[in-house]
């Protein structure tokens, strides 16, 4: 290149504070090959970008310099910028005489010095540049939602109604997540199920929702518009195709004391269920793990009840692949599991009695046992001895905001569903009093603050601000110890029932999916966004959307919010005829690649093949390496790894890097 | 098995019949444990209240006294003494800096390489399967209820010994002496601990806590490893029984006695005649 236009820029007070921007310029202007050099107060700006482009077309510049912020911030402006002039995009460098220079020193000569000596580098780099032309790749426009809860369910309509083909993937038998499971949602108290279900009909009826319920993704390979997703289908010993969900089978089913997972285990279902009446699909999948036939070929009776021929005790997995182009990761929570066996660093509360004590329960537990479609059709009871609970305590964030025992994070629903739970339960039981032990109050969405005062003002709810201690029984009753810190006394209350409101966790299992789409996850397990505050459901994974808990602790409206979020991402995905991807990739040179393999071996986005040299009619020549313009990110693995230099980045040459030294000397 | 054996102040003074019961019973299973020579006070609860580097340096003598003598593993029955033992050590090894300090002060070097056991560590090490075979009078009639105190097993990550809020460990040697310790809800209560001397009240009053829910639950005595908690249930019981116009009668064996008898020691050689509240005939 032999006309390089450099532009610095002041960025107002940020950079022309400390670097004298005058003499830098002027000392760029004197470097073999630059052809101009100005510097403005602001290059981002519309009238610094029309500089930039008036300086191409009048000095007919075949390279640009922009000496200002980081790439991270304006590399986009400035390329579109010289495109737009005529210029290709990716003969554009950006020197940081900001981030790397005026906002880390304070001596102005050294800073200015310094500034010169970066610009420097970057006009040798630029001169070793490449006219690149962007990759582009084909879309396949089908969308791959993991997950079936009410964020799974809004991202797949809202992908479906847009005209697109979703594939679900749900490892329960049902869809319907953990909001199926609810009795009443805060703040409206709208029935869960009732809300949920005509959602959960749709996806199940939708022509271009394909449903795989109680399946697993085993693998995802591929890139951003072309990825293959293998789906493991789970034995349902049931042909869904052929079953007309009569019920007479799980009626007929001698094995009926099976605890219900559904249920968390505060009810029975037999070995062969549904798992709540209005599942979707609405058909049975027997428990290999219990069932008599399966375990030792004794019973059969359901097969013979069947009138549909629809039970098929030589049922098998099976492994489907389908083509997608984008994927959502909707893949929800778990509860914090109270009891002592924890993993790592979590030690449980034996303080809580939980899983010694009958009536010591868990908040989905309760949910459970308040839901009309619950094992006590929603009459509160005791699981002990099934009586009338008359004083029920609340323990808020069990597991949460415990940097000791515990997760650091607070769980952010449990304030409004404990809350909740105080009403339910004083609707049921007139004459109960809900006692609740909490170290906040945190109520912040619309309506919630009202709610939470409505449980102390109308439903009596007492609210003491402190931690309990210990919980043992005497005859019979739960001894809550507990602090009244307001009142400065301890407090002791002789509960019926205890409910414990356990800290939100990711699901079982997401590190692994994380891993196989290669999205990051933080100390807890949960997925990371692109960008906390601007990118929300994006990950650094191209094509891979998160929404909903996987993400982070959330109630139903966030969750709802993100999954329409993440569905709108997909769509700008989709809309496009065909993506571009940065051509500032690896290239190998298949004359001097001895097909070693090392890039092979170490490329952490699998972007490399074995591929082979031929002839134009096809005689071999030999092995070779070759970079999936695709799949490639640029990260420089493989031309470390490389020991015959025949893998070189686009755009960031060995040569290049030594230009740019000894252009220092 | 060779053992160092920190006494302390309590089982060379006021808690003596927990010696004697500990020489008899770790004697019949072949454990001589030996005193270290020159061991001073281990601080307790006065050093900790006063001075920080004293609270260290104060067990940590004990500690390098007993590396210098030759031991590697140490019993102190104590769980006051054996907690501030292990505090020393653990805040030792985390800060090399602290070590040095602590070395020059109390002028012999402590490396960190003993292990302090407490009691049912010992029983343990020696193993609950090799000691089952030597029980000679299974203990059918007795209903024990396990009294681990506070420090037995807190704090978590400086004794590291059996859980916190549901112990086992006591239980486990109780029912492989084939009596039935009952689940009861005062386990690791605190029972009044020094404040005998300084609040009586308290210490009645807490210790009553515990000998009523034994007995609520089913329990005819109870076990401990604490000489102080040993204290304030036996010594006291008279003293709670009057305060609270209630009798209790229940026995407090050490957790040797209970081990003890099974082997077929008697009650004179295990001291439990000396007891304040008296074995039923």
């Amino acid at each position: 290149m032999s006309r390089i236009g450099v532009f610095v820029c002041w960025c107002g007070e940020n950079i022309a504070r400390t670097v004298d921007v005058a003499e830098v310029a002027s000392a760029a202007a004197k470097i073999p090959g630059v052809r101009c050099s100005v510097h403005y107060k602001y290059m981002c700006s519309d009238p610094g970008q029309a500089m930039i482009r008036e300086k191409i077309e009048s000095e007919k510049l075949d390279a640009v310099v922009v000496a200002s912020c980081s790439p991270h911030m304006h590399l986009k402006t400035f390329r579109k910028t010289a495109q737009r002039a005529g210029l290709n995009p990716y003969l554009v460098e950006m020197a940081n005489i900001r981030e790397h220079c005026s906002w880390v020193h304070h001596q102005r000569g050294e800073a200015t010095a310094k500034a010169a000596e970066i610009i420097r580098m970057s006009v040798e780099k630029v001169r070793q540049n490449h006219a690149l032309q962007a990759i582009r790749v084909p879309v396949t426009r089908r969308a791959l939602v993991i997950g079936g809860g009410v964020a799974g369910i809004q991202a797949a309509l809202d992908i479906a109604d847009a005209g697109y083909e979703v594939v679900m993937v749900e490892r329960e038998p049902s869809i319907g997540g953990k909001m199926a499971g609810l009795s009443e949602t805060f703040p409206t108290l709208d029935c869960s199920q009732c809300i949920l279900t005509p959602r959960m009909v749709e996806v199940g009826q939708h022509p271009r929702i394909k449903l795989y319920s109680y399946s697993e993704v085993e693998a995802v390979d591929g890139f951003v518009g072309n990825f293959t997703a293998k789906i493991r289908q789970k034995a349902r010993y049931v042909d869904i195709s052929k079953c007309t969900g009569c019920g007479e089978c799980w009626n007929v089913c001698p094995l009926k004391r099976n605890p219900s997972e559904f249920d968390f285990k505060m009810g029975m279902r037999p070995a062969i269920y549904v798992p709540f009446p209005q599942a979707v699909p609405a058909r049975p999948v027997i428990d290999s793990k219990t069932c008599a036939k399966l375990i030792r070929n004794g019973c059969g009776l359901c097969e013979k009840k069947c009138q549909a021929g629809a039970i098929n005790f030589k049922d098998t997995d099976r492994v489907v692949e389908e083509k997608i182009g984008a994927v959502v990761v909707a893949t929800g929570f778990q509860l914090y599991g109270i009891g002592k066996k924890q993993n790592g660093k979590l030690v449980g509360y034996g303080e809580y009695g939980y899983g010694k004590y009958k009536d010591v329960i868990d908040s989905l537990q309760f949910e459970r046992l308040v839901s009309a479609s619950g094992p006590t059709n929603g009459a509160i009871k005791r699981p002990s001895d099934g009586k009338e609970p008359k004083n029920v305590v609340f323990i808020s964030c069990v597991g949460s905001r415990d940097n000791a025992k515990g997760l650091s994070y607070c769980s952010k629903i449990c304030c409004m569903y404990t809350a909740k739970h105080t009403m339910l339960y004083k609707h049921k039981v007139h004459d109960g009093q809900a006692h609740v032990f909490y170290m906040d109050i945190r109520s912040g969405g619309k309506g919630y603050e009202e709610f939470v005062r409505r449980a102390i003002e109308q439903d009596g709810a007492k609210y003491y601000r402190g931690r309990v201690s210990k919980i043992t029984e005497q005859n019979g009753k739960l001894i809550v110890r507990g602090a009244d810190t307001l009142a400065g006394t301890p407090v002791t209350i002789e509960a019926d029932l205890v409910v414990l409101a356990a800290a939100m966790r990711p699901a079982p299992g997401v590190t692994d999916l994380a891993r196989m789409l290669n999205v990051g996850y933080d100390e807890h397990g949960f997925l990371l966004e692109s960008h906390p505050k601007l990118r929300p459901v994006e990950t650094n994974a191209a094509g891979v959307f998160i929404c909903g808990a996987c993400h982070s602790p959330k109630d139903i409206p966030e969750s709802v919010a993100q999954a329409s979020a993440a569905a709108a991402k997909t769509q700008i995905l989709f809309a496009a005829e065909e993506l571009t991807r940065e051509p500032e990739i690896a290239q190998i040179n298949e004359q001097t690649c001895a097909a070693c393999y090392a890039c092979y071996r170490t490329c952490p986005y699998h972007a490399i093949e074995q591929a082979e040299v031929r002839t134009p009619r096809g005689v071999f020549v030999k092995k070779t390496a070759r970079v999936n313009p695709g799949l490639c990110m640029g990260c420089g693995t493989c031309v470390a790894a490389c020991p015959s230099k025949s893998a070189e980045l686009e755009g960031f040459t060995e040569q290049q890097i030594y230009s740019m030294v000894e252009s220092l000397a | 098995m060779k053992l160092a054996y920190y006494p302390g102040c309590a089982l060379h003074g006021s808690s003596n019949d927990y010696e004697q019961s500990l020489r008899a019973c770790l004697g019949k299973l072949e454990v001589e444990p030996q005193e270290i020579k020159e061991w001073i006070c281990c601080g307790a609860t006065a050093a900790h209240a006063l001075n920080h580097k004293l609270s260290i340096a104060l067990p940590a003598r004990n500690l390098a006294l007993a590396e210098q003598q030759g031991f590697e593993d140490m019993l102190a029955p104590c769980p006051m003494c054996s907690m501030q033992l292990l505090k020393a050590a653990k805040l030792m090894d985390e800060d090399a800096g602290l070590r040095r300090e602590i070395s020059s002060v109390i002028e012999v070097e402590a490396s960190g390489r003993l292990q302090v056991l407490n009691l049912i560590q010992v029983f343990q090490r020696i193993g609950l399967d090799r000691i089952k075979p030597a029980v000679k009078k299974p203990l059918a009639d007795l209903k024990p209820a396990c009294y681990y105190g506070c420090l037995l097993t807190r704090p978590p990550d400086v004794v590291k010994f059996d859980d916190p809020e549901q112990p086992s460990s006591m239980e486990a040697i109780m029912a492989m002496l084939g009596a039935k310790p009952v689940d009861w809800n005062y386990r690791t209560e605190c029972c009044g601990a020094g404040m005998t001397m300084a609040k009586e009240a308290t210490v009645l009053e807490l210790s009553q806590r515990i000998l009523a829910d034994a007995r609520e639950h089913g329990a005819n005595c109870l076990v401990t490893a604490c000489p102080m908690c040993h204290v304030n249930l036996d010594m006291k019981q008279g003293d709670i029984e009057q305060r609270y116009g209630t009798r209790f009668g229940l026995p407090i064996y050490y957790l040797t006695d209970v081990v003890g008898l099974a082997l077929g020691l008697s009650s004179e050689e295990l001291g439990i005649d000396r007891h304040f509240v008296k074995q039923p005939q």
